[in-house]
C-alpha cells in the first residue's frame, strides 16, 4: 500500500487537475456572460430613464452599500446592525471636508473617506469581535448610536439634526459639474465609483483570503482546527467592509451635496440589512436584485401608500424568515435546482 | 522512537474539584502508532483538547519537538505540526470535499491570506488536494456538496483535511465512530497508509482496530494513564481486565 | 436645599422611567435567557398592551385596573398564539432570521396600530386616586411616579420570588440552564416556553400602558426605545431579573438627567457605558455563563 504523500510530476498533476472537482474550481472566478448584465442595463438605464437619474444614483449607492455588509455578513457571517456607523463615518467625512472648506476634489475626497470609515472599522472590529451572539449585535448598535449623538453633540460642526446643506463638491477630473437639477455627473460618476469597488470585492471573493472568509462562516471551529488566525481574518473584513461602507456614504453626501444625522441611524442599518436578506446574502449578486426589489417597490408603493408599504414590507420579511431564508436568489436556485437535478456543489 | 515529537509532563485539567486529567506523563516518538483506550469519561477526548489547545491545562506542560506549547492556542499549535480530527465531524457542509480539503492546505501553505489572485490559480493546492483525495478514493465525490455524502464518507473527509495539514503529529479521536461496518475499512485502509513518519496517536475502543494499528497501547481511567504497554500485554493484564466490566476475555472493549 | 430638591427630583423621575423600562423589559431578559431568542418584537407587544390599556380606559371607560388586567391578558393570549404557530418554527433557526421575523413583526404591528387607530400619539387617563402631588418630606412629587416605582419594586420582588421559591421558576432556572437535561427530567419545554413567553409579554403590554405618560404612546413606539429595551437585558444580563432591574433603573436616570442637561447628544455617554460593560463582561452584569 502506498503511503498518502503529494507527487508533483507534471504529468500527474495535469492528471489531476483535469478532474470535474478540479476544473470547476480553477474557473470558479471567471466572468460568466450574465455578469455583464447588469452593468449593461445601469447603462441602459441612463439613456432609456434621464428623469429617473436621481433614483438611479441612490439604487447604486445602496447597492455598495448592500455589498459592503454582505461581505462582513454573507460571507464572514457577522451579525451586525450597526453597519450604517461606517456609511455615515464616511458620509460626514466628505461633508466635513466640504463643509469647512478643507477639501472638494471628490475622488480622492473619497479615498480619505474610505480610510477613515477603514480605520474605524479596524479598531471597532478588534474590540468587538471578541464577542459573538446578542453581545455582538447590541455592540454593533451600540457604536452606531454613539458616533450618532457624537455627531448630535458636536452640532456646531457637523450641523447637528438639520445636518449640513449644499456641500461644495468639486467637479470630477475638474470638468464634469455635479448640477442637482440634472444629475448626469452623478450618475455616471457613482456607476463608475460602483464599478471599481464591485471589482474589487469579487477579486476578494475568489481569493483565498474570500474563501477562508467562507470557510470561517460555515465552521469556525473547524478552521481553528486547520491551523486558521481566525479572529485576524475577520477584523480585516470588517475593516475592509467599513471602507466600502464608508465609501458609499461618501457617495451619498457628494451626490446629494448634503449630510445629516439619517447617516447614521438604527433605520438606514435595518433598512440594509433587509435589502441584503431580500436579495439573498453570501452570493455577491444578492445586493443588486435586493436594492432593486426594495427601492424599486418602496418608490412606488411608500409614496402612495406609506402605511400600507410598511404593513406589506412587515408582511414579506415574515414570510422570507419563515419560508425564503436565501432570498430572492435562494428562491431562484432552489428552482433551478428542482428543474436540473444534480449533486455537485456550487 | 529517539526521536520524541510530542511530550507532556504532569499535564492536568481540573475543572473547579473534578479532576479531569491527572498529572499525565506521555511521550509520542516519530512513527508512532500508538492507541489511547479507556472507560468513557476517562478523560481521553480531554487529553486530546489540553494537546491540541482547545483546553488549557490547569498543571503540567505539553511539548511539541521539545519546544513549549503549553500556552499557545490551537491555531498555533496546528501551524507547528500538531493536528487532530473530532469526534463529530467538523466539516464545511455547504462546501464542496475539494474545497473543504482546499481550505485547509491553503492555510498549511501560507496561501489563505492572499486577496488578488483568485483561488482557481493556485493548481498547486488543487493538484495536491486531488490527489490526496485519490488516495482515499473519495476524488468521485470531489465536486459533491459535504451535506450530500454518507456519514462514512463524511468521517474520510474529516480525516482528508487533517491529513492535507501534513502534521508531525496527528490525533485521531475514534476515527470510525458512527461508521457502519461496511465503510469503516476505507477509514482504517487509510489510516494504515499514513506516511511512516508521523506519529499517530488514536482513540479506540474497538479493541480490533487496536490491535491492528497500535504498536504501544495506554490505558486511561479516572484521568490518569492506568496502564502502557504493547496490544497483547494490556490484553492479558488483569488490571485492565478487571475495569472493563463482565469482560471475559472477549476482544471488543465496552466503554 | 435647590440643588438637594433638584437631584432629587431628578433622581425620582429617572428611577419612575427606569421602571417603566424595567416592567416592560423584564419579560423580554426572562425570554431571551430561557428560548435564546432574540425578540426584536418586544417592544412591539408593549405597543400593544398599551393602546389596548388607554384606549379601554379612554373610549370604553374600563376602570384603571381592569384596564391594566386587560393590557395584561390579552397582550400575554396574542403573544402565545404567536408563539406558537410562528416563533416556534424559529428556534433553530439562525440568529439572523429571528431578527428579520421580528422585525417584520415590528413593522406589521406599526402599521395595524396606524390603520385601526390612527397616527396620532395617546395619553393615559391617570385615575384620580393617582393624580397630584404626594410629599416625602425633601420633595414633593408626583403621586404617579412614586406609584410606579412602588409598583415596579412589587414586580421585580414578585418575579424574583416566583423564580427562587416556586416549582415553576425552578423549572425555568434549570431550563435556562441545560435544555437537554431539563427535557430529560420531564420538564414540558414547550409549554414551559409558551407560558413564559406570555408572561413575559403581558408584563410588556402593562409596561406600555402604565408607562404612556413617561415613554409616550405612538405608532413609532415598537422601535423608538427598542434599543434601550435590548440595552436593559444585555447589559443586566440575560435571565436575571436583578440584573434587569437595576440595567433598567440606571438606564433611567441617566437618560433622564443626560437628556435634561446635555439635550443634544447626552446620551453617548448611555451607549459608551453600554458598550464598556459589556466588553467587561460580555454576559451582562448578573448573567451566567456566556451561551
Amino acid at each position: 500500500m502506498t503511503a498518502i504523500t503529494a507527487r508533483s510530476e507534471p504529468e500527474i498533476v495535469a492528471a489531476s487537475l483535469d478532474h470535474p472537482a478540479a476544473l470547476a474550481l480553477i474557473n470558479r472566478h471567471r466572468w460568466r456572460w450574465w455578469e455583464t448584465l447588469p452593468w449593461l442595463a445601469a447603462i441602459a438605464f441612463y439613456f432609456a430613464f434621464p428623469d429617473y437619474l436621481g433614483f438611479g444614483t441612490e439604487l447604486l449607492i445602496t447597492i455598495l452599500f448592500a455589498l459592503s455588509l454582505d461581505l462582513a455578513l454573507g460571507y464572514a457571517g457577522i451579525i451586525t446592525l450597526g453597519h450604517a456607523a461606517f456609511f455615515g463615518t464616511g458620509a460626514y467625512t466628505v461633508g466635513l471636508l466640504a463643509f469647512h472648506g478643507i477639501w472638494t476634489e471628490p475622488i480622492t475626497s473619497l479615498l480619505i473617506a474610505a480610510a477613515v470609515a477603514g480605520a474605524v472599522g479596524l479598531l471597532s472590529g478588534f474590540v468587538l469581535l471578541r464577542t459573538r451572539g446578542l453581545t455582538l449585535l447590541m455592540l454593533t448598535i451600540c457604536t452606531m448610536a454613539l458616533l450618532e449623538q457624537a455627531a448630535n453633540m458636536a452640532h456646531e460642526y457637523t450641523g447637528g439634526f438639520d445636518g449640513l446643506p449644499s456641500l461644495p463638491i468639486a467637479a470630477v477630473f475638474g470638468y464634469f459639474e455635479f448640477n442637482p437639477l440634472y444629475p448626469n455627473t452623478q450618475f455616471l460618476y457613482t456607476l463608475g465609483v460602483v464599478l471599481v469597488c464591485f471589482l474589487f470585492l469579487r477579486t476578494l471573493i475568489y481569493s483565498p483570503f474570500g474563501q477562508s472568509l467562507t470557510g470561517i462562516r460555515e465552521n469556525v471551529l473547524r478552521m481553528h482546527a486547520v491551523g486558521s488566525p481566525v479572529k485576524r481574518r475577520l477584523i480585516i473584513c470588517y475593516a475592509i467592509s467599513a471602507a466600502i461602507a464608508g465609501i458609499a456614504g461618501a457617495l451619498w453626501a457628494q451626490t446629494n451635496e448634503y449630510v445629516n444625522l439619517s447617516v447614521l441611524s438604527l433605520d438606514r442599518a435595518a433598512t440594509v440589512l433587509i435589502i441584503l436578506i431580500l436579495g439573498g446574502y453570501g452570493r455577491l449578486y444578492g445586493a443588486f436584485l435586493g436594492a432593486v426589489a426594495y427601492l424599486a417597490l418602496e418608490h412606488f408603493l411608500a409614496r402612495i401608500y406609506p402605511t400600507a408599504w410598511q404593513l406589506g414590507l412587515g408582511l414579506l420579511l415574515v414570510a422570507i424568515a419563515l419560508f425564503a431564508r436565501n432570498g430572492i436568489l435562494g428562491l431562484v436556485d432552489g428552482l433551478w435546482r428542482r428543474l436540473r437535478p444534480r449533486r455537485a456543489a456550487r | 522512537m529517539n526521536d520524541i515529537r510530542l511530550e507532556t509532563r504532569g499535564l492536568s485539567r481540573h475543572f473547579g474539584a473534578l479532576v479531569a486529567v491527572n498529572a499525565v506523563d506521555f511521550k509520542l516518538g516519530a512513527g508512532a502508532r500508538h492507541a489511547l483506550i479507556g472507560p468513557n469519561g476517562a478523560g481521553k477526548t480531554t487529553f486530546i483538547n489540553l494537546l491540541t489547545g482547545v483546553l488549557a491545562p490547569t498543571g503540567g506542560r505539553v511539548l511539541l519537538s521539545g519546544r513549549d506549547i503549553s500556552g499557545k492556542a490551537q491555531a498555533e499549535r496546528v501551524k507547528l505540526g500538531i493536528a487532530r480530527t473530532f469526534q463529530i465531524n467538523r466539516l464545511f457542509r455547504g462546501l464542496s470535499v475539494l474545497e473543504n480539503v482546499c481550505i485547509g492546505m491553503a492555510e498549511r501553505a501560507g496561501v489563505a491570506p492572499a486577496m488578488v489572485h483568485p483561488v482557481g490559480k493556485r493548481t498547486d493546492v488543487i493538484a495536491e488536494a486531488m490527489q490526496l483525495l485519490a488516495t482515499l478514493k473519495l476524488e468521485d465525490i470531489a465536486r459533491h456538496r459535504v451535506s450530500e455524502l454518507a456519514y462514512g464518507r463524511q468521517r474520510l473527509v474529516e480525516l482528508a483535511i487533517t491529513i492535507g495539514l501534513r502534521p508531525q503529529v496527528l490525533l485521531l479521536d475514534e476515527p470510525a465512530a458512527g461508521v457502519p461496518s461496511a465503510e469503516s475499512h476505507i477509514i482504517l485502509d487509510a489510516i494504515e497508509r499514513l506516511p511512516a513518519d508521523i506519529a499517530v496517536l488514536i482513540i479506540e475502543h474497538d479493541m480490533d482496530v487496536v490491535f491492528r494499528f497500535a504498536k504501544r497501547v495506554t490505558v486511561m481511567v479516572g484521568g490518569a494513564v492506568f496502564a502502557e504497554g504493547t496490544p497483547r500485554e494490556i490484553e492479558a493484564d488483569p488490571r485492565v481486565r478487571a475495569i472493563y466490566l463482565g469482560q471475559t476475555g472477549q476482544r471488543e472493549v465496552h466503554a | 436645599m435647590g440643588f438637594a430638591a433638584d437631584f432629587a427630583g431628578i433622581f425620582l423621575g429617572g428611577v419612575a422611567a427606569g421602571t417603566v423600562l424595567f416592567i416592560v423589559s423584564v419579560g423580554l431578559s426572562v425570554t431571551m435567557g430561557l428560548m435564546g431568542f432574540v425578540n426584536l418584537a418586544h417592544g412591539a407587544f408593549a405597543m400593544f398592551g398599551g393602546y389596548l390599556i388607554v384606549l379601554a380606559m379612554n373610549r370604553a371607560h374600563f376602570g384603571f385596573a381592569a384596564a391594566l388586567a386587560l393590557g395584561f391578558v390579552a397582550t400575554a393570549a396574542l403573544s402565545a398564539l404567536l408563539e406558537r404557530f410562528f416563533y416556534r418554527r424559529l428556534y433553530r433557526a439562525g440568529e439572523l432570521d429571528q431578527v428579520l421575523f421580528t422585525i417584520g413583526l415590528i413593522f406589521i404591528f406599526m402599521a395595524a396600530t396606524i390603520i385601526v387607530v390612527g397616527p396620532e400619539s395617546q395619553t393615559l387617563q391617570l385615575p384620580p386616586q393617582l393624580e397630584g402631588q404626594l410629599n416625602l418630606g425633601l420633595v414633593e412629587y408626583r403621586t404617579y411616579s412614586i406609584f410606579l416605582i412602588v409598583v415596579g419594586l412589587i414586580i421585580a420582588l414578585g418575579i424574583w420570588l416566583v423564580f427562587e421559591r416556586t416549582r415553576i421558576g425552578a423549572q425555568i432556572r434549570a431550563t435556562v440552564d441545560n435544555r437537554n437535561m431539563a427535557e430529560s427530567l420531564g420538564i414540558n419545554v414547550d409549554r414551559l416556553f409558551t407560558i413564559t413567553f406570555a408572561f413575559g409579554s403581558g408584563m410588556a403590554g402593562l409596561g406600555g400602558g402604565l408607562g404612556a405618560e413617561f415613554l409616550g404612546l405612538d405608532p413609532q413606539y415598537a422601535l423608538k426605545y427598542l434599543v434601550y429595551f435590548l440595552i436593559a437585558v444585555s447589559v443586566g444580563g440575560l435571565g436575571s431579573v436583578l440584573g434587569v432591574y437595576y440595567a433598567s433603573l440606571l438606564l433611567g436616570v441617566l437618560d433622564f438627567a443626560l437628556k435634561l442637561y446635555l439635550p443634544k447628544g447626552g446620551t453617548i455617554f448611555i451607549y459608551a457605558l453600554a458598550i464598556l460593560i459589556l466588553l467587561w463582561r460580555p454576559q451582562g452584569l448578573f448573567g451566567g455563563k456566556v451561551t
